[in-house]
């Protein structure tokens, strides 16, 4: 499978890691390949999407196209568009 | 120059507060909030370097961290490392801590060394300040580890939770900590191996009410200058250890009837081991777990729980139904002792008379979860 790059477009909530930025791109295959690209770029950010049994975390939601995506070994394209964005949650 | 100054590290539901008071405990000057938003379980100043601050942190949406300070809140850095169990194999259960509930700086001659109790229940120790965690593995992977946590029914509303981790001063390999559910715990080699301690504390929501392990010990204290003397408020009485004895004390039974023995924290004086305070709450029926008849009160004793003396000047008279958490109530160094409380409902109250009057000089904080008073 070749390596592609996708367009990461953060919720605000993660903003801190990204040094403000909303938008990133990075390389991977899969979801979680991206999300270990991620976090060798942005130390921190993949333990807070994602816990330590690889399950997206309860309150974050991720789309790739538009679709929901839960699974790391979801396949990506070269140009997909990732959606991480914060669930529900509050109080 | 003796201490004369106090930093008070609250912890809320909505961020972090550093606030600093001095000798006459007058004058509070609030810094922050840091991580507005950010839930806060718990911060603590590290006494061996005087400048390093640890806190706990989550979000509503994002997995726990720990962040560390070295300029007293100025900036933070994160973990490189946050606590987290190991991936499980396939079939194993699988656990993800799902917030860092407890902070503990370990023995004067380890700095560096810190550990950590999650929710569920995980140890977790630091040897680099905080930058990177390992699980404890002597509690972690203990073979009876299922059996002494019990199932998610267990724990607190919040989750179960690891809590009260205590390091004796005179010998780092002696630790002990407190299960929410499951009791206490003590370990004689740095936690290479645990066994519960619980002879004598109760557990009455269970058919045996006084089973080995699986009690709810809410909070424990451990005397500095007398390590051997260990104080607990349980879901079910306040009790004294002096060991090596074995068999705790239920020095609860000493409390006025109309007010009974249960609550979340204690807290010790540091230079007294016979001086310790509770917080009462209602344990009743349903178990309200406010201060009973909505007048709240400290209750101190001066000769280690034989008799229990009221402080309730300044504080409200009726109709104040307050809830004070495990980690919300702490004692300063200064002397006379400084003595700090948080109520849910985002009141800090302090007493600089060792609890004998009260005032409300931070009124309107959000959710407080934790108070360290930390003495400089």
């Amino acid at each position: 499978m070749s390596t592609g790059t996708v367009e990461v477009r953060l919720a605000a909530l993660l903003h801190s890691y990204t040094r403000g930025a909303r938008v990133v791109h990075a390389p991977g295959a899969t979801l979680g390949e991206v999300f270990d690209a991620l976090d060798e770029r942005y130390p921190g950010i993949r333990f807070r999407i994602v816990d330590e049994q690889d399950r997206m975390r309860r309150h974050v939601r991720v789309f790739v196209n538009g679709a929901d995506a839960r699974d790391l070994a979801t396949p990506l394209a070269d140009g997909d568009k990732l959606y991480i964005v914060g669930a529900l949650s509050g109080g | 120059m003796p201490p004369d100054r106090v930093l008070l590290l609250v912890a809320t539901r909505k961020g972090a507060f550093i606030i600093r008071t001095d000798s006459a405990r007058e004058h509070f000057a609030i810094d922050g909030p840091h991580f507005l938003g950010h839930t806060i379980h718990h911060m603590r100043l590290d006494p061996r370097d005087g400048n390093t601050i640890l806190m706990a942190a989550r979000t509503g949406h994002l997995g726990p961290t720990v962040f560390r300070s070295h300029d007293f809140g100025k900036t933070w850095k994160e973990a490189q490392r946050p606590p987290q169990f190991p991936k499980a194999a396939q079939g194993a259960r699988q656990r993800t801590v799902d917030h860092v509930f407890w902070l503990t700086p370990g023995h004067a001659s380890e700095p560096g060394v810190w550990y950590a109790g999650t929710s569920p229940q995980g140890l977790f120790r630091s040897e680099d300040g905080g930058q990177t965690w390992e699980g404890v593995r002597g509690f972690n992977d203990h073979p009876l580890y299922e059996k002494w946590v019990g199932g998610d029914q267990d724990g607190t509303p919040d989750g179960p939770k690891t809590h009260s981790i205590l390091v004796d001063p005179r010998n780092p390999r002696r630790m002990y900590f407190g299960l929410s559910g499951g009791g206490v715990f003590v370990s004689d080699d740095q936690g290479a191996d645990w066994r519960p301690m619980n002879r004598g504390s109760r557990a009455d929501f269970f058919p045996d009410p006084l089973p080995e392990y699986g009690q709810d010990p809410h909070c424990m204290a451990l005397h500095p200058l007398k390590p051997d003397r260990l104080y607990q408020q349980n879901h079910c009485g306040i009790y004294r250890l002096d060991r090596p004895d074995e068999t705790w004390v239920r020095i609860g039974e000493n409390m006025p009837a109309d007010v009974g023995d249960i609550g979340f924290p204690v807290v010790l004086h540091p230079r007294d081991p016979d001086t310790v305070w509770v917080f009462p709450m209602d344990g009743s029926d349903v178990w309200p777990r406010v201060s009973p008849g909505g007048k709240p009160a400290v209750y101190m004793s001066r000769d280690a729980g034989r008799r229990w003396q009221r402080q309730d000047r300044g504080l409200p008279r009726e109709q104040a139904w307050f809830t004070v958490m495990r980690q919300a109530f702490s004692a300063d160094a200064l002397d006379p002792v400084g003595l700090y409380f948080g109520t849910t409902a985002g009141a800090l109250w302090a007493s600089a008379d060792e609890g004998a009057s009260w005032r409300c000089p931070v009124p309107h904080l959000p959710e407080i979860f934790a108070v360290a008073a930390e003495t400089l």
